[in-house]
């Protein structure tokens, strides 16, 4: 059959160079691995040759596929499904990127471009390392366009290709049509959760940094083939601080998407898939710390290697953990396994395999059996020094944080990993009761043993230290921040007894720590460095770092919900009460808010004013009022928007809204919301005939018609010329001696009557100008009802000192691009130009999210 | 002994001593009956929210108190007490993962995960019902 519409030219063509990208792909892998191999020049010459022409054509292609994706997205041609699943019409143009990385062929297009945009400034800078690096970036383009491959072999399918069609995806009677895309008006759209302007950054900075990791574990293994097994560590360990730099700043960019869009009320929570991305992040740190002291003294070679290793592992573990709906039930991300599969009984035990896992699968392992074997294999050749080190050397403390490092990745990835565990030995574990906790307690103890590791270590020296020397500098910083843990402890104490004095202590000599270092590592810049910034790219990173957990530290433990029922006057919830705190033990977090009525909260008198509805169809946004008063002068006020999405597949999703003071976030989300539907009553209005100046009465009060206005710039109402308008303006006073005013209106012409009643929401009434009747009367209808009107149920916190948390994470990420620059060789005007640049990247990419 | 043998040992003890916390740290996946045998102990339960039987949650008389009954693949059924909000889409979630305990005749639920049918639009049938309310308005 012909189907009407349809536009098949750019899938046509987007399928025939993911095709042409994934067989140029093989040639350049197997053309590096060539040359690598390769003893005579001309060989080499023309393999290396041939390799680049590939990947570079295989880059090229990977863009056009993009930009096939784009077009067939941002034109609706919702003939395709990847544009039926990810776009709608209504969907802003700043998130037609977000759209196309909400998909899983469309990340996996996005991880490409990024190892094809690396593998570019590696084919120029590299040098005689080209060949076997650019073997493993080549070999990891192969399996990563085999993703988004979409052919059969017999019937196993491989990959997903993005431009399959939606009437072969789908089983519906409407594609038996040839006209079913005039049904089809609009595609599913992207999720609300992901409509968010950290949704447009996030994910290329985090797949750039998930991307680069591979460039240490490329140059391990050239180490390992060419033989020379500790001179790929310089090259490779400026390529390991931009990684390092860029996959710190997106994983803390995912935190703040969630902090700003999702509701579980904070930046990080132990999910699985932030857990699966720190875990290569605390490897790469570990071995950046390996290759500095290998570049120094030639300690710390093989762990250098081993570390490499496992961070790009761990990256495509992660890929596995979160791509193949393995976690299930654990994480709230929960991506679901799709595609066609086989199954089969062994043991009495149903597998079940998808093909498109097993793909993941077999991506990880075939870069995992080979490096793991050729490490195994090689691991007497490489060179390593049978001198101990010192234990007054920097390098020793320095190994041994690296060590730390690597055990505490050990300990969140096996406990991430359960799930997995469960699938293989059909065991049933779950997780405990307090997940972060189980995590919180044993990082509690890294935390300790870090910030007093790097607060030291900095000041010592490679081989040997003078004890005097060491004194005399680090008792500057212990003092000062001995001084500052104990005014905390009088001014500003931790408040989190959940988990006992112990728990509480070991939080205080996390944060003395972590202040340690920051003061330690600040000071060292100026008493040893002699300020010169550029070269202090070490202690900035650390001491931004510090300062990120400082800000974790007090922001988390002193974290307050505000809106706890007991301030409520109208709940007093039932429980037992903390024996630590004297407080409600389990706090009820939830606060019902009636519409115009001032509810406290946390010192706050907070009103829901009003609801307004969104750009989006479906999305309605509450408009909340916070007012603190001194005395009768309000000193602080402002209104926040949480709001609710009603999706089109008609689940909700609640938004939260944040205030944001330098010193402290109020943060407040929807909980429960009703439809306007549900509270619809069915009593009528009651009529009553009134004068102006006259008086009538309702259950819980009087009012009075003041005046009739025909005056139509006073109402609040859109009137068109044609109508004719009347405002009735009424004074209403209750029992308790409240005043309200109502100004119903009626709006009349010569299609017929319509009315706009007024609500006067604390007294559930309803006011309506029903008519005018004779003797300069009229007809005003009221109506009570017994149910609240309007009332949403809402959740707020406040987060004290939250910016630290950013602010040390930008002097991280700035710390780390100045290693990088210091250790690259890279000339001043070269490092003005990476600085101007990136700097420009995140700037447009800013202006895009925003406008 | 070497030094670095030491920091090995030492490295390997700590290794131990945390995956052991790991595994006395969790709980188990039950069913209701099994968790109805384990008063008082922390479980998670997979179960459906039955839809015959009465939700009771009432925002302005208490935000914090939502009650409903379950019941799990097995047809094993308990009354939940939650004291926090209604998650929005109870109603039309297919699948329930409830933290907790079984205590005086109830479940004392903690946390509630949801698993809706439309939040994966990956699934097929989803899709096939869009496709369909599309045609159909």
């Amino acid at each position: 059959m012909k189907f009407e519409g349809e536009h098949l030219l750019p899938g046509q063509l987007g399928y025939f160079f993911i095709l042409f990208s994934f067989v140029v792909a093989l040639i350049a892998t197997i053309s590096y691995f060539k040359a690598s191999y390769s003893t005579n020049f001309i060989d080499k010459k023309n393999w290396l040759n041939t390799a680049r022409t590939a990947f570079i054509l295989q880059l090229i292609s990977v863009f056009v596929v993009f930009a096939t994706i784009m077009y067939i997205c941002s034109h609706h041609y919702f003939e395709y499904m990847y544009a039926y699943k990810h776009a709608s019409l209504e969907l802003e143009y700043k998130y037609l990127l977000a759209c196309i990385w909400e998909g899983q062929e469309g990340s996996f297009l996005l991880w490409t471009i990024w190892h094809g945009i690396l593998g570019i400034i590696l084919i120029k800078k590299s040098k005689e390392w080209e060949a076997p690096v650019m073997t493993v970036i080549s070999f990891a383009q192969f399996f990563l366009l085999m993703m988004v491959l979409g052919i059969y072999i017999g019937n196993i399918k491989i990959g997903n290709s993005p431009f399959t069609l939606t009437r072969n995806e789908i089983q519906a009677p409407i594609f038996a049509r040839s006209n079913y895309l005039e049904f089809i008006k609009d595609g599913v759209g992207l999720n609300v959760l992901l409509r968010n302007y950290w949704m447009v950054i996030h994910p290329p900075i985090l797949f750039l940094g998930f991307a680069s990791t591979i460039i240490p574990f490329a140059y391990a293994y050239a180490g390992i083939q060419t033989k020379r097994f500790g001179d790929w560590v310089k090259p490779a360990l400026p390529w390991a601080l931009m990684c390092a730099c860029v996959l710190g700043v997106g994983i803390m960019m995912g935190g703040k998407w969630a902090y700003e869009s999702l509701n579980f009320g904070g930046y990080w929570a132990w999910d699985p898939v932030e857990n699966a991305a720190l875990v290569p992040w605390l490897l790469l740190i570990a071995g950046i710390h390996t290759m500095v002291i290998y570049k120094a003294t030639g300690h710390s070679l093989r762990a250098s290697y081993i570390f490499s290793i496992l961070t790009f592992l761990f990256i495509l573990y992660a890929t596995f953990l979160t791509r193949t709906g393995i976690l299930g039930d654990t994480s709230v991300h929960a991506f679901t396994e799709t595609g066609d599969g086989f199954a089969f009984t062994l043991f009495g035990r149903l597998f079940e395999f998808k093909y498109m896992n097993l793909l993941i699968l077999t991506y990880l392992l075939m870069f995992a059996i080979p490096s793991i074997f050729l490490l195994i294999k090689n691991y007497k050749k490489i060179p390593t020094i049978h001198k101990e080190e010192s234990t007054n050397s920097r390098e020793f403390w320095m190994f041994i944080g690296s060590l730390v490092l690597f055990l505490s990745a050990i300990f969140i990835i096996a406990k991430t990993s359960v799930p997995v565990f469960n699938k293989i030995f059909n065991t049933k574990i779950a997780p405990p009761e307090d997940v972060e906790f189980g995590y919180n307690k044993v990082l509690m103890l890294v935390t300790i043993i870090i910030g007093l590791l790097t607060a030291v270590t900095q000041y010592l020296k490679y081989k040997d230290t003078n004890a005097k020397y060491l004194i005399k500098k680090i008792a500057v910083p212990t003092i000062v921040a001995l001084i500052a843990i104990v005014l905390m402890y009088f001014i500003y104490p931790f408040t989190y007894y959940k988990h006992g004095n112990g728990f509480l202590i070991a939080i205080y000599v996390a944060a003395f720590a972590t202040i340690y270092s920051f003061v330690a590592n600040a000071m060292y810049i100026f008493t040893v460095q002699k300020g010169n910034l550029l070269k202090a790219g070490s202690p900035i990173a650390h001491a931004g770092f510090m300062l990120m957990i400082v800000g974790m530290l007090i922001s988390s433990a002193n974290k307050e919900v505000i809106s706890n029922s007991s301030a409520n006057g109208i709940v007093q919830p039932v429980s037992g009460k903390d024996p630590m705190t004297k407080q409600e033990d389990n706090p009820k977090e939830n606060l019902t808010l009636l519409r115009e009525i001032p509810t406290m909260m946390g010192g706050y008198s907070v009103t829901f004013l009003s609801d307004s509805l969104g750009e989006e169809k479906g999305r309605k946004y509450y408009n909340l009022n916070f007012k603190k008063k001194e005395g009768s002068i309000s000193s602080e006020e402002f209104n926040l928007k949480p709001d609710v999405y009603m999706m089109k597949d008609n689940s909700m999703s609640s938004n939260p809204d944040t205030k944001s003071y330098l010193l402290k976030d109020i943060f407040t989300y929807v909980s429960y919301a009703v439809n306007k539907a549900d509270t619809e009553d069915t009593i009528s209005f009651k009529e009553i005939t009134m004068a102006i100046g006259d008086t009538a009465f309702y259950s819980n009060g009087y009012f009075v018609l003041n005046n009739v206005e025909k005056d139509k710039t006073k109402m609040k109402a859109q009137i068109s010329a044609e109508q004719i308008a009347l405002m009735a303006d009424i004074r209403i006073t209750s029992k308790d001696s409240l005043h309200f005013n109502a100004k119903p209106i009626i709006l009349v012409d010569s299609i017929g009557i319509v009315n706009v009643d007024d609500t006067i929401y604390p007294q559930n009434l309803y006011v309506r100008f029903v008519g005018v009747a004779e003797k300069q009367k009229i007809k005003i209808g009221i109506k009570e009802s017994d149910k609240f009107i309007e009332y949403i149920t809402v959740k707020a916190y406040v987060f004290p000192y939250i910016n630290l948390v950013w602010l040390g994470l930008v002097i991280m990420a700035i710390g780390m691009l100045l290693s990088m620059l210091k250790r690259g060789n890279i000339t001043k005007i070269q490092s003005v130009f990476i600085l101007i640049l990136s700097t420009a990247f995140v700037f447009y990419m800013f202006l895009l999210a925003n406008g | 002994m070497k030094r670095t043998h030491i920091i090995l040992l030492v490295g390997i003890a700590a290794l131990i001593a945390g995956l052991l916390s790991i595994g006395i740290d969790v709980s188990t996946y039950d069913s209701i009956t099994s968790a109805k045998s384990k008063q008082g102990k922390f479980v998670h339960i997979i179960a459906k929210m039955d839809k015959n039987q009465p939700l009771e949650y009432d925002a302005i008389k208490n935000p914090n108190y939502l009650t409903f009954f379950a019941v799990d693949s097995l047809g094993a059924q308990t009354k939940v007490i939650y004291h926090n909000s209604k998650p929005a889409d109870l109603e039309k979630s297919e699948r329930l993962v409830m933290k907790g305990k079984m205590q005086d005749g109830h479940f004392e639920c903690s946390d509630i995960l949801l698993k809706c049918p439309s939040k994966y639009k990956d699934d097929e049938k989803q899709m096939q019902k869009n496709v369909n309310e599309q045609v159909g308005g």
